[in-house]
């Protein structure tokens, strides 16, 4: 359907709601407050507190949904958020569901998973395709041939059941937040609140966090009594200065009670995660009916008794005219009464107490009668269910705890062993009154608060459950998971496939994997398998129940994107100089000023000044530091004059390069140490460990400076005529050569260093300077050397500046497994010290020769620049080496290259052919690494 | 996600540390051979069960600590009340190292 029918339906007169009640004892509807919405192009009319489906059965609505896999028409059948047929699109949102999300004045609601209607589902043409959609159809289906696959995934998504988001929606506002309590209560009925209530009593922070709109669970639709209860519970939550979430769900309990919050309902804020770091876990979630397994039991009209009660006794909602009622428990004979009491024909009750059965419900699309076990047809168009319980032991699981089947109770309850910093309480312990159930929460929250160092301990009572009847599935087959359309002849079919353990059944059936993951589904799937096997449910076991409990939403658990960033104090500067960003860890950087090229141009021929703040700067002090330098570093510290610097590298125990960058003596025992922008923490943590662990004995103090200096490297045959116009240090080739540092003042700002290197091969030198003077000394860099052409670079051009020198970047020109001979650091390698980090690999390495080197490579066409990361091959399976840096050198005016190559090609002048990403091969030729000045004249000079 | 007794800091997540692997000692790399040091890097114990690990603070005090961990439950414990290391602060102290005999030879 067009959204302009959809539209045009709209604007028709709002549906009638026959099926409202008159006001109920509980009802949580405000009827006051009318809120219209529009439910598949139709204008309907709810109240404050409806729930989507809450407002539409009052309309007569029975059909929200068509399955998975058959497309069969599914109606209410829990009135909760477990509702497996009543899920539905809301405006943008997908996988709305519908009997918890509230209304909201002016909401779209369209089905979901109909195509191309609700009410014309084309896709019914399974039902007749049905045998062949059985167990494990998927395997057998789809697997083969290979490549159909495309072809299945178009058709299959065509049946996933899901809705859509629309590329142009407004992107939605999520959260996160981080809290400690000292006992967190997950679940707000009589036991959760008792427990609450109690340990905030004895003075601890209490978080309780209920997945409804309101505290209070069953009570809510409860007798006079129970309501009663309820309002006394309520006012003593409020008293005792509890935080309390409302439609909030604890999603997951982690190690040391590490608990995730899926909370709604906030003021513009979609869905917030709470990441909860708990003393004392209270697991309070009550009880999950169980629905029964029969032929038909998925036609909407099936109900579970408590779906009953929540609509009649919340929302005022009759659930239908006339009812039959399967009843083994005391719930479900209220829900009979409840029937009976709000005028909904009650024809019959069959008592399974006593043996009293359905064999089928029947009708086409909804409920028309249901069929006895004694044979007798009786027209009706609601069937109440009652069958039994689930305890929702996921929590339990996700702190070690395996629960166990209670034969007598028909149910699993938790097991023994639970870690001292998680209880439970309430129904998933044990069966009681009112006023039992709040005694075991009572006491369950004094210890809580007692565990968590709050008051004194407290014995607590055991909660037993009561016996109940073990029910499970009638004469007849019907489905086990409705979600994933499942039935009990699928898992039978599995059983006798040789798929006969619990988890095995799960995974071919796909049983208990659909949205609700098992809350309604595992106990019938488990006790069809058994029946199935002749095993027993204990035997057999429950499935292992993971995170989340419920359905979290993607953006909340991307929650608010803030990462950090660093920028240098010359910021401000690139931002009005037109950089282009880079993004480089978490520095973000210029990558140029528009025109790399010409910016290599400025530095070959005149100066250029480059912005490398992110360089990891670390002051090394104390006696030891040559000791430190000599363990770190492949080379040799020990005759490193003051006023000397030196390139290093460093290797890990693996002999694998780590990290390298030049160190200067700055005094007697004063040291800088300078790494690559992305190695600043590493090598930090390395050299600690090195101090703290292998050698605490020696006296060594490092101080990170990174971002306490601004680092500028000015580069280019002009750069000494640039530099001299701002500082008093004396700049002349003999009083300060190559690979000197010297400490002085450049534009006036004291306690700088300068030291002489050449990463791009030029004269250059690069000054560290107090950061707050960063940005007036690069603007006087600028300003003194206008008439001498300086221009400023970017990490584009540093990079190509590097390459035609042929220097190596570290992660860039190495990988995870290069060792130092394979990058032809060879000779810096120091075998003869008695022991530095990775010494004995780098030993075997130089005894065995490493396997490949580096080398430099141009392309025989020197217009082609091959990607980084090209392989370069032999015949059509052999490969050589690959390229780890390429680019167009302006200076030479062809592309280079850096690559490893198997150390049989490594002589210059090898030809090799190199294999691009279009799987062209080209050949090219093996140069040394050093393309450009290989005598480094330019950079002595 | 668990919480590490840090001995400078008390109980911090341990998204503030960083592993560095089992305790273990370096071997001297003046006689080890290729198959002992290749040991030393690589072959992890991998108990299930109670270890002693090596963990670095990086977002608090950035000392490097050992710690006892139950690989099973992710329980921790200070190293040295476990196994009365003399300095809970430095691993590789040769107390309680599981790994201490394998790698000393």
């Amino acid at each position: 359907m067009t959204a302009r029918v959809r539209a045009a339906r709209s604007s028709r007169r709002p549906a009638e709601t026959p099926f409202r009640l008159p006001p109920q004892p509980g009802e949580v509807i405000d009827r006051s407050r009318l809120v219209p919405f529009d439910w598949d192009g139709r204008r309907y009319v709810g109240f404050a507190g409806d729930t989507i489906t809450s407002a539409l059965a009052a309309a007569g609505v029975r059909t929200f949904s068509r399955s998975f896999k058959y497309s069969r028409p599914r109606g209410i059948l829990t009135a909760s958020a477990l509702d497996p047929g009543c899920t539905v699109q809301v405006g943008d949102e997908p996988n709305v569901r519908a009997s918890a999300r509230r209304l909201a004045a002016g909401m779209s609601v369209v089905p979901q998973n109909v195509w191309p209607t609700l009410r014309y589902d084309l896709r019914s043409v399974n039902k007749v395709v049905a045998p062949f959609l059985t167990a494990g159809f998927y395997y057998k289906t789809f697997m083969s041939p290979r490549p159909l696959w495309p072809a299945y995934e178009r058709v299959l998504s065509r049946f996933a059941s899901g809705g859509w988001t629309s590329p142009d929606a407004i992107p939605s506002y999520y959260d996160q937040r981080f809290t400690h309590p000292d006992v967190l209560v997950a679940g707000g009925g009589p036991a959760g609140m008792a427990a609450a209530v109690e340990a905030a009593r004895a003075g601890a922070r209490v978080l309780l966090v209920e997945e409804e709109h309101e505290l209070g669970g069953s009570l809510r639709w409860g007798g006079a009594q129970e309501l009663e209860a309820l309002g006394r519970l309520r006012a003593d939550v409020a008293q005792a200065g509890i935080e309390v979430l409302v439609d909030s769900v604890v999603a997951g309990r982690y190690d040391d009670n590490w608990i995730s919050i899926a909370q709604r309902g906030l003021p513009d804020v979609t869905e917030r995660l709470i990441k909860a770091r708990a003393g004392i876990l209270v697991v309070a979630p009550g009880l999950i009916e169980r629905p029964y397994v029969f032929a038909g039991n998925d036609l909407p009209g099936v109900m579970l008794s408590t779906a009953v009660r929540r609509l009649i006794d919340l929302y005022a909602v009759a659930p239908g005219s006339r009812a039959v009622v399967l009843s083994a428990n005391a719930e479900g004979d209220a829900a009979a009464a409840d029937l009976d009491r709000v005028g909904v024909e009650v024809v019959r009750v069959l008592d399974a107490r006593r043996g009293e059965d359905v064999r089928r419900a029947l009708g086409r699309g909804t409920l028309s009668a249901v069929e006895v076990a004694d044979g007798s047809r009786i027209d009706c168009d609601l069937l109440v269910t009652a069958t039994g319980w689930t305890a929702p032991t996921s929590l339990l699981n996700m702190a070690g705890n395996q629960p166990v089947w209670d034969p007598l109770a028909a149910r699993f309850r938790p097991g023994e062993g639970l870690p001292d910093t998680v209880l439970a309480t309430g129904g998933i312990v044990g069966d009681g009154s009112v006023d039992e159930l709040v005694a075991h929460g009572t006491a369950t929250g004094a210890l809580a608060a007692a565990r968590a160092g709050f008051g004194s301990a407290a014995v607590v009572a055991p909660l037993s459950p009561h016996p109940h009847p073990a029910l499970f599935r009638a004469t007849t087959h019907g489905f086990v998971d409705f979600p994933e359309d499942v039935s009990s002849k699928d898992v039978m079919a599995a059983a006798a496939e040789g798929y006969d353990s619990s988890e095995l059944v799960k995974r071919y059936t796909t049983a208990t994997m659909g949205p609700t993951q098992g809350k309604l589904e595992t106990v019938n799937t488990v006790a069809v398998l058994a029946e199935a096997t002749g095993r027993s449910i204990e035997e057999l076991g429950t499935t292992v129940w993971r995170p989340p409990y419920a359905p979290i939403s993607l953006g909340a658990l991307a929650g608010r994107v803030s990462p950090p960033a660093r920028y240098s104090p010359m910021q401000p500067w690139h931002e009005t100089h037109s950089a282009v960003p880079l993004v480089a860890g978490e520095w973000i950087r210029p990558d140029s000023y528009g025109d790399p090229a010409a910016e290599v141009r400025a530095v070959r021929s005149a100066v250029g000044i480059i912005d490398v703040t992110p360089l990891g700067k670390l002051a090394l002090h104390g006696p030891d530091v040559p000791n430190l330098l000599a363990a770190a570093y492949v080379n040799k510290w020990a005759k490193l004059d003051v006023g000397s610097v030196r390139y290093g590298v460093m290797c890990a125990e693996d002999g694998v390069i780590l990290d390298d960058g030049v160190t200067g003596r700055l005094g007697a025992a004063r040291y800088l140490m300078s790494t690559t922008s992305s190695g600043a923490a590493t090598v930090w943590q390395h050299l600690e460990s090195l101090l703290q662990t292998e050698h605490p004995d020696w006296r060594v103090h490092i101080t990170p400076m990174t971002t306490a200096y601004a680092s500028i490297n000015i580069a280019g045959p002009r750069s000494r005529e640039l530099l001299t116009r701002l500082t008093d240090v004396d700049l002349s080739a003999d009083a300060f050569p190559y690979m000197r540092v010297r400490t002085g003042r450049i534009a006036d700002v004291a306690d700088c260093v300068l030291w002489r290197i050449g990463f791009t091969g030029e004269l250059s030198y690069e000054i560290h300077v107090p950061a707050s003077y960063g940005l007036h000394v690069w603007e006087a860099l600028l300003e003194r050397g206008r008439d001498l052409g300086v221009r400023p670079f970017g990490v584009e051009a540093q990079r190509i500046l590097r390459l035609e020198k042929g220097h190596l970047i570290v992660a860039q020109d190495t990988d995870g497994l290069t060792k130092a001979y394979d990058a032809g650091l060879g000779d810096l390698v120091k075998l003869d010290k008695d022991d530095f980090v990775g010494k004995p690999e780098l030993l075997w390495q130089h005894e065995d020769g490493a396997q490949q080197s580096l080398v430099g490579l141009v392309p025989v066409d020197p217009s082609i620049v091959p990607a980084e990361g090209c392989q370069i091959v032999d015949g059509a399976t052999g490969i050589l080496g690959r390229i780890t840096s390429s680019r167009r050198s302006p200076t030479l005016d062809r592309s280079i290259c850096l690559a490893y190559v198997l150390k049989q090609y490594a002589e210059p002048d090898t030809v090799v052919t190199v294999r691009l990403p279009d799987g062209r091969r080209i050949p090219a030729t093996v140069t040394p690494p050093t393309h450009f000045d290989p005598e480094g004249a330019r950079l002595r000079g | 996600m668990f919480r590490i007794p840090c001995p400078y800091c008390g109980p911090r997540d341990a998204t503030e540390f960083r592993h560095q692997g089992e305790s273990r000692n370096r071997p001297d790399p003046r006689t080890v051979t290729r198959g002992q040091w290749r040991a030393y890097l690589y072959e992890k114990d991998n108990v299930a069960g109670w270890t002693r690990e090596n963990w670095y603070h990086g977002v608090g005090c950035r000392r490097f600590i050992s710690v006892e961990r139950n690989t099973v439950t992710n329980e921790t414990r200070p190293a040295a009340a476990a196994a009365g290391a003399v300095d809970p602060v430095l691993p590789g102290a040769e107390a309680g190292a599981p790994d201490a005999d394998s790698t000393r030879r």
